[in-house]
Formats: C-alpha cells, sequence, structure tokens
C-alpha cells in the first residue's frame, strides 16, 4: 500500500510526498472527533456495479499502475471533501437549516465517491490523510481558522474543493484513456463534483446568478482570498489549437464560462497541501 | 456583452436534411464531404475524410472514428444552442422568467452557441449538415415547459459526453469533450435548482449517468427532424 502510494507520489517533492502520505490517526485538528465524524455520516449506496466492472476489467483484479495513481490521487481529493462535509454537517448551528438538504446531498455522494474508490482500488487503496481545513497545515490556524464557525468561510472551501475536484478530474481524462471502463466511471464522478460546484456557487451568490458566483466560472474570476491557483488558467480560449472566441459571436466572458480547464495532479496537489497535515 | 446569434443554422429550411437531399437528386447515399482538408476551419484536420453518412433514411454516424463522436455532440449542441436561442427570443421571455432565470438562461444560450460554433469550426468540411430541431412539444411562454426541457437537454448531453468518451481516440479530443461536459452538468445542476430550489434535485446521484450514443440519439429524435443512428458504438 504505502509503495503504491509512494509511487504515486515519486514525481514531486519529498516533503509534499511524505505528507500526502503520512497518517494520523489523532483526532481531526479542530477539536472535532473521528467519532463526531461518523456521527454525521450519511451513507450513500456503494455503486457496487461500478466497482465490479472497473475490477473485473483488469485480471486478478490487479490495476494497471497508471489507473492505480490516478485513483488513489482522486481518492484523496474525495476523502478530503467526505470529512469536510462530515464535519460540517456535523457541527450544531453551522449550516442554516435551509441550506442542509444541499450539502447533505454533496455529503452523501462525497462518501458515495470515497467508498467507491476505496472499493475499486481495494488493497491499494490509500489511507485517508489527517487534514487541517484551516489549510494551515496542521496549524489548525490557517487563512480559514473560522471554517466551521463562519458559514461564509464554509461556503468557500466547498466551492474551492468543488472546482478543484473538477479540474482534478478532468486532468487525468488522459491518462485513463487507455482504460475505458475507468475512464467512464471517472467521468460519471467528475460531472456530479460540477453539479456541486454549481449549485455551491450559485448558494453564495444567494441565486443571483451575477459573476462571480453563476455557477459557472467567469474567466479566472474569484471572490475567495487565497484561490487563485484554483481559477488559474480558467480564463482559457484556445482548445485544440482553436481560437473558441474567434470562430463564434458569443462575448470572450461567455466562451470562458462555457469551457472548464483541468489541472495537473501536481497543480491540485499544491492546491490541497495546505489542507494535508 | 450579451451578443445575438449570427450563425444561419438558426434559420431554419422549411424542409427537412432529407427533404433537401431528395429534392437535389442525392436520393440514394451521399458520402459527405470527402477530403475535409480544404476549409481554412479544418484546425484539427481530422481523419482523411467526413464518414458521416446521409442516406435518405438519415444521418449515420460511425463511433469507430473521432470526427463522428465529434459530429455526434455537434448535433446535442445544434439542438441545445437552437433550444436556447428560441427560449431568449420568445416575446413573452422577460415576463415568464424571473431575473435571475433570465441570465442562466441567457448564459446557457451563449454557452450552447460556443460549444456549436466551435465544433463546427473544428469539423470544418466534415462536419454534419445543419441539423432541422423540432420543439413543437415545447410551449416557449409555459416556464415550467422551458425549464423542464431544459433538465431533459442538459441532463442527456451530460450523459452523452460521459458516455461517448470511450470512443474517443486523440487524447485532444478527450480533453475538449472533458472541458465542455463540466459545463453541461453545472447547467444542468442549476436548471434543475431552478426548478427545485435548495433540494437535493441540482445532484440526483452521486453517479451521473452515461449513456450509449443510440439511447442519447433515440432520446433526442422527438427534438430533430432528421434520423441519426449511431453504428460501431
Amino acid at each position: 500500500m504505502t509503495i503504491q502510494s509512494t509511487t504515486i507520489l515519486d514525481t514531486l517533492d519529498e516533503d509534499l510526498a511524505s505528507r500526502l502520505v503520512s497518517r494520523r490517526d489523532a483526532l481531526v485538528k479542530g477539536g472535532v472527533s473521528g467519532a463526531t465524524v461518523l456521527t454525521g455520516l450519511r451513507m450513500a449506496s456503494v455503486p457496487v456495479a461500478l466497482a465490479a466492472m472497473a475490477n473485473t476489467a483488469f485480471a486478478q483484479g490487479r490495476l494497471p499502475a497508471a489507473v492505480n495513481a490516478v485513483l488513489n490521487f482522486a481518492l484523496v481529493l474525495e476523502y478530503l471533501e467526505a470529512e469536510f462535509y462530515n464535519i460540517g454537517m456535523g457541527t450544531a448551528g453551522l449550516i442554516p437549516t435551509i441550506d442542509r438538504e444541499i450539502f447533505g446531498t454533496i455529503q452523501d455522494h462525497e462518501n458515495a465517491h470515497v467508498a467507491f474508490l476505496r472499493t475499486t482500488l481495494g488493497r491499494s487503496a490509500r489511507p485517508k490523510p489527517t487534514f487541517d481545513f484551516t489549510a494551515g497545515n496542521g496549524s489548525g490556524t490557517g487563512p480559514f481558522a473560522d471554517v466551521f464557525s463562519n458559514y461564509a468561510t464554509f461556503m468557500a472551501v466547498a466551492q474551492a474543493f468543488e472546482d478543484t475536484g473538477v479540474r482534478a478530474y478532468k486532468g487525468q481524462a488522459p491518462t485513463l484513456q487507455p482504460y475505458k471502463d475507468v475512464l467512464q466511471a471517472a467521468l460519471t464522478i467528475h460531472s456530479v463534483e460540477a453539479r456541486h460546484a454549481s449549485e455551491v456557487r450559485r448558494l453564495r451568490g444567494n441565486f443571483t446568478d451575477v459573476a462571480p458566483n453563476k455557477g459557472w466560472i467567469t474567466g479566472d474570476m474569484t471572490d475567495i482570498s487565497g484561490t487563485a491557483a484554483v481559477y488559474a488558467g480558467e480564463d482559457n480560449i484556445i482548445h485544440g489549437g482553436v481560437n473558441a472566441v474567434a470562430v463564434t459571436s458569443v462575448s470572450t466572458l461567455a466562451v470562458t464560462e462555457a469551457y472548464d480547464e483541468p489541472l495537473t495532479m501536481k497543480a491540485v496537489l499544491a492546491i490541497v497541501d495546505p489542507f494535508i497535515v | 456583452m450579451i451578443t445575438q446569434d449570427t450563425n444561419n443554422s438558426t434559420e431554419f429550411p422549411p424542409t427537412s436534411r432529407r427533404d433537401m437531399l431528395r429534392a437535389a437528386g442525392l436520393g440514394g447515399v451521399a458520402l459527405l464531404l470527402a477530403g475535409c482538408k480544404a476549409g481554412s476551419t479544418d484546425f484539427f484536420a481530422p481523419e482523411a475524410a467526413s464518414l458521416a453518412l446521409v442516406t435518405a433514411d438519415g444521418i449515420i454516424l460511425d463511433f469507430s472514428t473521432d470526427t463522428d463522436v465529434l459530429n455526434y455532440a455537434y448535433a446535442l449542441e445544434q439542438l441545445e444552442a437552437a433550444f436556447y436561442i428560441q427560449v431568449v427570443a420568445n416575446a413573452n421571455f422577460t415576463s415568464t422568467f424571473a431575473a435571475n432565470e433570465q441570465r442562466v438562461l441567457i448564459d446557457l444560450r451563449d454557452h450552447e452557441i460556443a460549444h456549436r460554433d466551435f465544433l463546427a469550426a473544428a469539423l470544418g468540411s466534415a462536419r454534419l449538415p445543419d441539423l432541422t430541431p423540432n420543439f413543437s412539444t415545447v410551449t416557449f411562454e409555459d416556464r415550467t415547459s422551458v425549464l423542464e426541457t431544459a433538465r431533459t437537454f442538459e441532463d442527456l448531453g451530460v450523459s452523452a459526453y460521459n458516455g461517448a468518451a470511450r470512443y474517443l481516440s486523440s487524447t485532444v479530443f478527450l480533453g475538449i469533450a472533458g472541458k465542455i461536459v463540466s459545463v453541461e452538468a453545472r447547467h444542468a445542476a442549476a436548471i434543475r435548482d431552478l426548478l427545485a430550489p435548495r433540494t437535493s434535485a441540482f445532484a440526483p446521484n452521486a453517479f451521473d449517468a452515461a449513456n450509449t450514443p443510440q439511447f442519447v440519439l433515440n432520446a433526442a429524435d422527438p427534438f430533430i427532424a432528421e434520423q441519426i443512428t449511431a453504428t460501431n458504438t
């Protein structure tokens, strides 16, 4: 398990890699215990058929190294999201009653994604890291220090996670391309992350649907301090060598909204690094 | 800036493509646009020739070619663009929809036009003919009718891209499909939330559907005059 996790990360700097593969069973930073997390868990059913499909695509249930690496990378992000929503939903007074169905839905999905990836990876599944949702690298005093006491901060971090998740899955599609069933399974998660992102973005704008709080990303705009890297490059208008603005009558900003951009594994891990102890 | 569509595909011919081909004496089988390198807009220089077959019985998309997988996307984007163009152009648009709903629908119109025009340019002369939409089941002055149709199209689009990705050989094309599908998913969530605000409706499942091309084409069939069939799936 450790060997394979290390393999995933062997192109990264050692310090980051060591933290990503570390596992601490101590309490989650911020004083919320693992038991609390579990209490808030509303587990959606695991798509057994999907997992089985992915497994049976490979002889002896052994995933190709490239697939293993991508799915473990995805698993880190899903662990991050799932625990984030588990804590948020488990924190009394944080999420207004009117919005609990939204975040409860997302919570269910992220936990289902974790379960799916763990099932598919089997013994190769990497363990859950310890997270610091303040983005403080374990200090508990990062830039989002009030993430579980200030609803605005919670929503902002949720948006950043979801938009990052979309870019992360998208960035791995080329690697998964030879493995059609796995590719397809990953895409069915990718688009759900995009649905989450859309909802949280619109919620943050109180459903007025005005940039930068539309369901889609306008240019590389963000109104969340410290998240420039999450949106870097989203203003790209060249796709496959074609200037998408030059071939249409639609405005440049609308064209940027019409395309989401991928991120490399390295870029994604740099974004989430402050959240991983 | 909100721009108006200028692509002439919004002006649908009075007769279907099939009829036009018949009228032109092409009745049998016409292999469209062989040798697609001629056009200056063939940026991708897709495989040697267009592989979309237009016959008296309709259009046949060959999913063993990236060109026709892109044409499949192009067909769906044509449909979506035509729909939202008609939604926004309706005389009662501003009285039918709330202000934020109008903003969403205008954005969706612009995004789908951008997708349609991009795919048209990318495919160049290998692209499908302009399709003939049929929105006779939609009441454009009725908010629910429009939003439920939009929901159908957006969910269908997501499931179509998810299900078609496996047929693409080119990593570049796969990447582009990935850039588009997540925006379709963002649309789907927004439309669903307009229909059922602040509920779980925006994302009804932890895993989206990945539908086969023929399933999608069958679902889209009532909205497109031309018969489109998928082969080699």
